[in-house]
């Protein structure tokens, strides 16, 4: 199923979340929120196992309650798909301190991989570009990823996107915690927020 | 004709209340979706110092960015008109999973003096769908109710972490007038 030219996710998320400080991480639903828990759990990883469509949104309201933290969303790209609309939101309140980061491998990996819409005509690039998201790049190789590394640090320059091309292959299976107000609670407390 | 009828509840001041208990609330972000009941509220909002209004394409990003702002310490209150609230199913999901201080308010349609009736299937079902997803439900018919109902809406919501939400009725803020 995979091929040799594209990446491997469990890399491009390691690379991403190494010596992340304080950054916040948002999972999107399905893979990538496990991908992140296979790069290490941390009290600032928010992981989604549902709400389809509503990551970067996430990362929005995130984004603008702490500008002085970098928060980055990793999801897929039928995730993306699916709150497509919300490049546009974003576009428009332009959060330097966001990041949006999709892990393209051009099909439905959770659910038996039928082919998404990235496979045929659609440009997430493009899209986010035309969104307003100066800062939007395809990235195919591993030196680009490291590129975008420090970039993702930056909290005056966002918001910024990029599309990652990675393989189909299936990997391990490793699962996140799925206790949503634990998730949700943990990230409050780490940012000084005391329970209620 | 777009515009709402000339009413004299058109200059009235409830959505000025509104704003001043979002305020007292230290509500921050503001997610809407226009609506002509809203757009006084709405310019209020976005000539705010402490508060940020945020345009949504769809008001499921709404429900999406009340958990991001919670998470990271933020109250929001989400604007839509009643046909929104049909786009929101899945995402309300995530309010009770996080437990999230959810606050909505919501202009109606399809109610009193409707004159066009494709809002009519959503705004009957409005209230419905809230509390089939767990949110409970106030409602505001005139401006004089309408501060009260709001305070004791936010407080449900922001201090006992009920999630609520309050209609506006559409008698309270004039059917939009196509025809004369």
């Amino acid at each position: 199923m995979s091929k040799t030219n594209l990446l491997d996710r469990r890399a491009v998320v390691s690379s991403l979340l190494k010596d992340r400080k304080g950054m916040v991480a948002i999972g999107g639903l399905g893979a990538s929120t496990n991908d992140m828990a296979a790069a290490g759990d941390h009290e600032r990883n928010f992981y989604l196992w549902g709400g389809m469509g509503g990551a970067v949104m996430m990362g929005l309201g995130l984004a603008l309650a702490q500008p002085d933290v970098p928060v980055v969303v990793i999801t897929g790209d039928g995730e993306m798909l699916m709150g497509m609309g919300s490049l546009a939101t974003v576009g428009m309140q332009k959060p330097g301190n966001l990041s949006i980061v999709v892990l393209d491998n051009e099909r439905y990996g959770e659910t038996g991989g039928q082919t998404s819409h990235t496979s045929a005509a659609a440009d997430l690039v493009g899209v986010a570009k035309a969104c307003g998201i100066a800062d939007s790049r395809a990235i195919t190789t591993m030196a680009e990823v490291e590129a975008l590394v420090p970039v993702l640090h930056d909290l005056k320059s966002g918001p910024r996107f990029a599309n990652v091309k990675i393989d189909g292959a299936n990997v391990e299976r490793i699962l996140p915690m799925r206790d949503g107000t634990f998730i949700v609670n943990r990230i409050r407390s780490s940012l000084g927020h005391p329970p209620l | 004709m777009h515009a709402r009828a000339e009413t004299s509840e058109q200059k009235a001041t409830w959505p000025d209340d509104i704003y001043a208990v979002l305020q007292r609330f230290d509500v921050r972000q503001v997610p809407y979706v226009p609506d002509a009941g809203h757009s006084r509220l709405i310019e209020r909002v976005l000539a705010s110092d402490t508060m940020r209004g945020i345009p949504l394409t769809t008001e499921e990003e709404g429900v999406a960015l009340v958990a991001g702002a919670w998470a990271g310490g933020q109250r929001c209150a989400l604007l839509m008109q009643s046909s929104g609230v049909g786009n929101c199913i899945n995402m309300f999901s995530l309010i009770p999973l996080f437990r999230l201080p959810f606050f909505t308010i919501v202009t109606m349609r399809g109610e009193w003096g409707e004159f066009n009736h494709w809002q009519v299937p959503m705004g009957s079902t409005t209230q419905a769908v809230f509390e089939l997803s767990g949110i409970r439900v106030m409602r505001a018919n005139n401006a004089a109710e309408v501060r009260e109902v709001i305070e004791a809406g936010a407080a449900q919501a922001y201090n006992a972490c009920t999630p609520t939400a309050i209609l506006l009725s559409q008698r309270l803020i004039g059917a939009k007038v196509f025809v004369k």
